[in-house]
């Protein structure tokens, strides 16, 4: 099922060199995002990345990099008013 | 790479909760509570697989965010059936739906379950926030006297903690090897027979059409004081207005123009979510903007064929905006959208709402004066 979201804007990047192709990323991403072949870990889905940060935060060779944060517009207005980062309440 | 990581205390997606200590699990004595049972020298307590009228209460309570719903499950370690030395170690959150859509799924099962405290808040939410974090289960892990409990040193984590849990942190600090679960609690049984393995879909996450409507209680009840403030606003207009008119005319007034405003809100906070892959674009504003042009259009044709377009020029500008920036609001609850996307969204959508809405608004001052 299709649910898309803007997609240009995602932040994530891999370093195919630092990858060891450990596989974590495959098994924490909720979207389906990576796949795994040759040796190392490839970005074939970046579009579905929702920028959750799982993969850069868990990956053991800090291949990967992204901005991970909340995507909640009601969280980011509310930063904004206080001058803080995002804040859900 | 996680950012984020301030405001620890507020519940994801409206509510804030205080940190109150908890009573203990004795004390509190919850209906889940089946009995004990001794390890190592350890009283651990025992709880139930299945639902009662009370925990199905609870959730009723908690989706509706109704009066002050049990939302913790005291911290520490837990057994459900008679787990051994060698049953799986299953990480939770302490919100009190999670570690019942969790125990729920384990009828007929020997395991150990480790509920840590992240206030109260799921486990997505709380891995957002990062209360869900490495140092918080070490300290569970200690606490609970776990290593002494198993011999195995394997722990299994909902996948959808890992914006929040180094699991190589966790594995240096507790000696415990991190296996990710499955991002659904009923698939556990399932990837616990596989031999701790998750299947591609196991590890997808889903967003179908129940799972859109039973957040839409949030959104609704998250906007009732707006809502409210916005009907007294209405009241006093139509009471400014038609002075000579009893307080139930203004009252009767009131409620009949508030219906398109209602409808707006509707079209923003229950059609977007439930109808979300059906209705075009990506954005969510633009959806909400989509679906509250038609209800203004459908609004302002009600009287056909004489419609009077001078006066129903407000209601098309002001109701897209509402439905839009309530839409837009239902990207702290979806699982797809991504905080760039909607930082860029914002950037579009509120800016235009807001020119909508003082375009209209003059409009309705002008013509009333004039
Ligand atoms: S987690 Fe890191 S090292 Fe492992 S496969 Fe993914 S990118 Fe490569
Ligand atoms: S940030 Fe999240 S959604 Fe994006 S690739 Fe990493 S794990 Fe997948």
């Amino acid at each position: 099922m299709g649910l898309r979201y803007l997609s240009k804007f995602v932040t994530l990047e891999l370093d195919e060199e630092k990858c060891t192709g450990c596989g974590l990323c495959l098994e924490v991403c909720p979207h389906g995002v990576f796949s795994l072949g040759a040796g190392h870990s490839s970005i074939q889905d970046r579009d579905a990345c929702m920028e959750c940060g799982g993969c850069a935060l868990n990956c053991p060779s800090g291949a990967l990099r992204v901005r991970a944060g909340v995507g909640c517009a009601y969280a980011i207005f509310l930063g904004r008013l206080r001058g803080t980062e995002p804040c859900c309440g | 790479m996680t950012g984020q990581k301030s405001c620890e205390n507020s519940s994801c997606c409206g509510g804030s909760v205080s940190l109150e200590p908890l009573a203990s699990i004795e004390d509190l004595n919850p209906g889940y509570l089946t009995g004990w049972i001794s390890r190592a020298s350890a009283r651990i307590p025992q709880v139930a697989t299945r639902m009662t009228m009370r925990d199905h209460l609870d959730s009723w309570n908690l989706r509706w965010r109704l009066g002050r719903p049990v939302r913790r499950v005291p911290p520490g370690l837990y057994a459900v059936g008679n787990p051994g030395e060698d049953s799986p170690v299953l990480v939770s959150a302490n919100y009190k739906m999670s570690f019942d859509r969790l125990r729920s799924a384990l009828p007929g099962l020997d395991t150990w379950v480790l509920v840590i405290e992240t206030a109260g808040v799921n486990v997505w939410c709380s891995a957002g926030k990062g209360t869900f974090n490495a140092r918080e289960i070490h300290q569970r892990i200690m606490e609970s006297g776990l290593q002494r409990i198993v011999t195995h040193r394997t722990l299994v984590l909902p996948q959808l903690s890992a914006p929040g849990v180094d699991s190589n942190e966790l594995s240096r600090l507790s000696g415990f090897r991190v296996v990710f679960g499955p991002v659904r609690a009923p698939d556990i049984p399932e990837f616990l027979r596989a031999g701790m393995k998750a299947t591609p879909k196991m590890r997808r996450v889903r967003f179908g059409f129940w799972d859109r409507v039973v957040l839409t209680p949030v959104e609704v009840m998250g906007i009732r004081k707006w809502a409210f403030t916005g009907f007294l606003v209405l009241l006093a207009v139509m009471w400014l207005r038609e002075r000579p008119v009893s307080p139930a005319g203004a009252l009767s007034g009131a409620l009949l123009g508030a219906v398109p405003y209602a409808g707006a809100v509707l079209a923003g906070s229950v059609f977007v979510p439930a109808l979300l892959p059906y209705i075009p674009g990506r954005a969510l504003s633009f959806k909400g903007a989509l679906l509250g042009l038609l209800w203004a259009l459908a609004y302002a044709a009600r009287s056909y064929p004489e419609v009077d377009w001078v006066a129903s020029v407000p209601y098309v500008l002001v109701l897209p905006a509402i439905s839009s920036f309530l839409a837009l609001n239902f990207t702290g609850s979806t699982t797809y959208t991504s905080l760039s996307g909607v930082l860029e969204e914002m950037g579009v959508a509120l800016p235009v709402t807001a020119v909508a809405v003082v375009l209209g608004v003059v409009w309705a001052v002008v013509r009333a004066i004039v």
